[in-house]
């Protein structure tokens, strides 16, 4: 029992930096963060991309002495928005998520606000364009913040040599890998109008456009903005059911007469079949990502050599081209928030974006318009510059599916494929535009529901 | 009085060892003992969900607040959930009625092959029966692909025009319903082939003595000793049948149009894809009644024949 004695003073010093030693937060920036971080990613198409992405976070990690995990889960099967769900029911998971378009709005409730790295990044790489915010801002509060990979257009990508043998279109002259050569005129003259007379001729040759109108990713992903581009939208900006329109009837008008020059079964397509069909060489135009063009390059270089990305056509609302943008966001019970934070912060870096897009051949955009310049677009053949148009260099405006909706309304408006069934009603089912509107608006009246 | 204490303690102690060991000893004790483990697995992983649904059909879409019984009164004034209603009553009633014919019709056949040669051709009509039905169907989703349908190579081929299995609703719904015949007569088969053995031979030889033909064989002998099996497997199958997932996901995913949707689809489309899990719960628990319905009629009337027997 004969210990050292304590006097009253040093006891106190000693509870005190115990106590302020427990009180404070275990990660700080820099390099003192430490600790474990596990990270949800989707699983990239393009081969390579994921290692591209671990490599980075390694460095990250090593820098910072973070033990990182990373889980690349795939989108087949919607797997990574239910894995997402499931971690936010049993509130447990990854720290850092990845969210395909609208499920920040779907789990914006249990999401860290984001308002500090979003500002430190416009500060130094300009605005993230209006998509970003419409997608992650909730009650002035950005809770989620674009990814470095997933992100995707829905350009269209055609034969250069059908199209000009057999619609009298060049593809090259019109959209040419270099913005500044764009002729105004023949920009303008790509239209839905000719688009039709172009599928026509196609179809008669025996190499028609084809897209699915079923209610999958790229099925939507071409209809809506073909919607919007007619002036039609489902539910407006003020959250007013707007689908019985003028507007919807001319786009529904429209679909009736372009289907008759696509193949009858695109109603059972998936996102896949678009892709296969174009490969195939069987197909002259489809809308897609720059995906269909990387698996011709392995399976049938010949006919990758012929393929072009390029813009989508114009209706009289304006041209449209949808986008489906991944976000990364911090769960509320995450046990790393400092270090997710900081990783976040790290991969927003414009090093880090370029990287990252030559390791997916050009397929990951950034929602940073000043991003939107390396050299990997305009390189990429052959043909060379094919995926140049691949970030929107024209008159098109970026939209994603449900637009302009509020976020809530157009998330059911997407998951559910109100759009692609709705065309389907007229073009497959034989229903009349007038019954297959009315259907729509029921629909809507059900989304509603609190 | 102290030994009368202890005595009477002794004697209190000494009868309650031998009930608790009578309690032990007993069959129902022992019974429930052994079923203590399953019990529990149970109450985990079916009755502890099944009422956790039935709170989740009673909160809004946010799920933030009690609504009771406002979600089915939704439910019920939507286009769409008759629809499903109707499309799950004709896929379970049409695939099971399929089923029951093949499956009995099929156990004849191989009831009649000589026992020697029983065995292989038992084994191999099982085949579809033990395959992952996932896996099975993503099969049959190649068969039927759009684009690249080998059925539609071999009616190309023998010049016949395609037929758009999957893209349109009519063709769809045969497709989802054929698919699940195929991959569920195999188990009628070999309940109704265990059912035909267990048939004395003597009976068919009296009826052979009356000079019954065959189909009043069939009628007055086989059929009366099958009733139990039969109803067991029709009421096993389309509870099971109502339920499918699988089958429909893989091979339409609802579509087109949602004419293929049956209520476990639905209710996952609505609860998980579109993020509104009370009303996915209520398409579920919809299932519910009208399957608990069924299993008390049949149910109810196979112990009535058992009484009479």
């Amino acid at each position: 029992m004969g210990g050292k004695k304590i006097s009253r003073r040093r006891l106190i010093g000693t509870a005190a930096v115990a106590v302020a030693a427990l009180g404070s937060p275990p990660f700080v920036r820099t390099s003192h963060a430490a600790g474990k971080l596990t990270l949800g990613m989707w699983d990239h198409w393009v081969p390579g991309a994921n290692d591209a992405l671990r490599r980075l976070v390694d460095e990250w990690a090593d820098a910072n002495r973070v033990e990182v995990a990373i889980d690349f889960i795939t989108s087949i099967g919607n797997k990574n928005a239910l894995t997402a769900r499931a971690e936010a029911r049993a509130r447990v998971g990854h720290d850092i998520m990845a969210h395909p378009t609208w499920q920040v709005a779907v789990h914006h409730r249990q999401l860290e606000p984001l308002d500090d790295i979003v500002a430190e990044v416009e500060k130094a790489h300009g605005r993230y364009a209006e998509t970003a915010m419409f997608l992650c801002r909730f009650d002035g509060t950005w809770k989620g913040i674009p990814a470095p990979t997933g992100t995707h257009t829905f350009p269209m990508v055609s034969r250069l040599d059908l199209l000009k043998q057999h619609a009298g279109v060049d593809l090259q002259q019109v959209f040419p890998a270099a913005r500044d050569q764009r002729k105004k005129d023949l920009v303008e003259g790509w239209t839905y109008d000719a688009f039709l007379g172009h599928a026509e001729k196609l179809h008669r040759a025996g190499r028609p456009f084809a897209n699915p109108i079923a209610p999958t990713g790229d099925g939507q992903n071409w209809l809506a903005p073909l919607f919007l581009s007619f002036g039609s939208v489902m539910v407006n900006a003020k959250n007013e059911i707007a689908v019985d329109s003028e507007e919807t009837r001319r786009a529904l008008e429209y679909m009736v007469r372009l289907a008759k020059f696509m193949p009858s079964d695109v109603h059972s397509w998936d996102d896949a079949s678009n892709n296969d069909w174009l490969v195939s060489g069987r197909g002259a135009c489809i809308f897609n990502p720059p995906s269909a063009w990387s698996a011709a390059r392995r399976e049938k270089p010949e006919i990758a050599a012929q393929l072009w990305h390029h813009d989508t056509p114009r209706g009289p609302n304006g041209r449209f081209r949808a986008c489906l943008p991944y976000f990364w966001g911090i769960w509320d019970f995450a046990r790393n928030k400092s270090a997710a934070k900081e990783l976040m912060r790290f991969m927003c870096g414009k090093e880090a974006a370029r990287r990252l897009v030559a390791a997916s051949q050009g397929y990951d955009l950034s929602l940073l318009p000043s991003f939107l310049d390396f050299d990997t677009w305009a390189e990429a053949g052959p043909p060379k510059g094919t995926t140049y148009n691949y970030p929107t260099r024209g008159d098109e405006t970026v939209i994603v599916a449900g637009y302009p909706a509020p976020a809530a309304m157009a998330a059911d408006i997407y998951n559910r494929g109100l759009i692609t069934q709705l065309v389907t009603r007229v073009t497959q089912g034989a229903e009349s535009i007038e019954k297959a509107i009315a259907w729509a608006r029921r629909e809507l009246e059900g989304y509603v529901r609190g | 009085m102290v030994d009368a204490a202890t005595g009477a303690a002794g004697i209190s102690v000494g009868a309650r060892r031998p009930s608790l060991h009578k309690l032990f000893q007993r069959k129902s004790t022992i019974a429930f003992l052994m079923a203590l483990p399953l019990i529990l697995l149970i109450s985990l992983l079916v009755v502890y969900p099944a009422f956790y649904s039935l709170h989740l059909a009673t909160l809004n879409k946010s799920m933030e607040r009690f609504v009771g019984l406002g979600n089915f009164e939704f439910l019920f004034k939507r286009q769409t959930f008759w629809m499903v209603v109707e499309q799950s009553v004709l896929f379970a009633v049409t695939a099971v009625v399929f089923k029951a014919l093949i499956g009995f019709f099929v156990a004849h056949f191989v009831h009649a092959i000589p026992s020697k040669g029983q065995r292989k051709w038992r084994g191999m009509l099982l085949v579809p029966w033990v395959i992952p039905p996932a896996m099975s169907t993503l099969a049959w989703f190649w068969l039927f692909d759009p684009s690249y349908s080998a059925f539609n190579w071999i009616f190309t081929k023998v010049g016949l025009g395609t037929i758009p299995f999957l893209g349109d609703a009519y063709w769809a719904r045969f497709s989802v319903i054929l698919v699940n015949v195929w991959f569920g007569a195999p188990f009628f088969m070999i309940m109704y082939l265990a059912a035909l053995k267990s048939v004395p031979e003597q009976l068919y030889e009296a009826a052979a003595i009356d000079g019954a033909s065959w189909w009043q064989r069939l009628w007055y002998v086989t059929l009366p000793m099958m009733r139990n099996i039969i109803s067991i497997t029709v009421l096993f199958s389309l509870i099971v049948t109502f339920a499918n997932f699988d089958i429909v996901r893989v091979l339409t995913a609802g579509g087109p149009i949602d004419q293929t949707h049956v209520f476990a689809t639905w209710a996952f489309k609505l609860g998980i894809e579109s993020g509104d899990i009370p009303l996915g719960a209520c398409v579920s628990l919809f299932m519910l009644p009208i399957l608990g319905l069924s299993a008390v009629f049949i149910l109810r009337d196979i112990n009535k024949r058992g009484n009479e027997a």
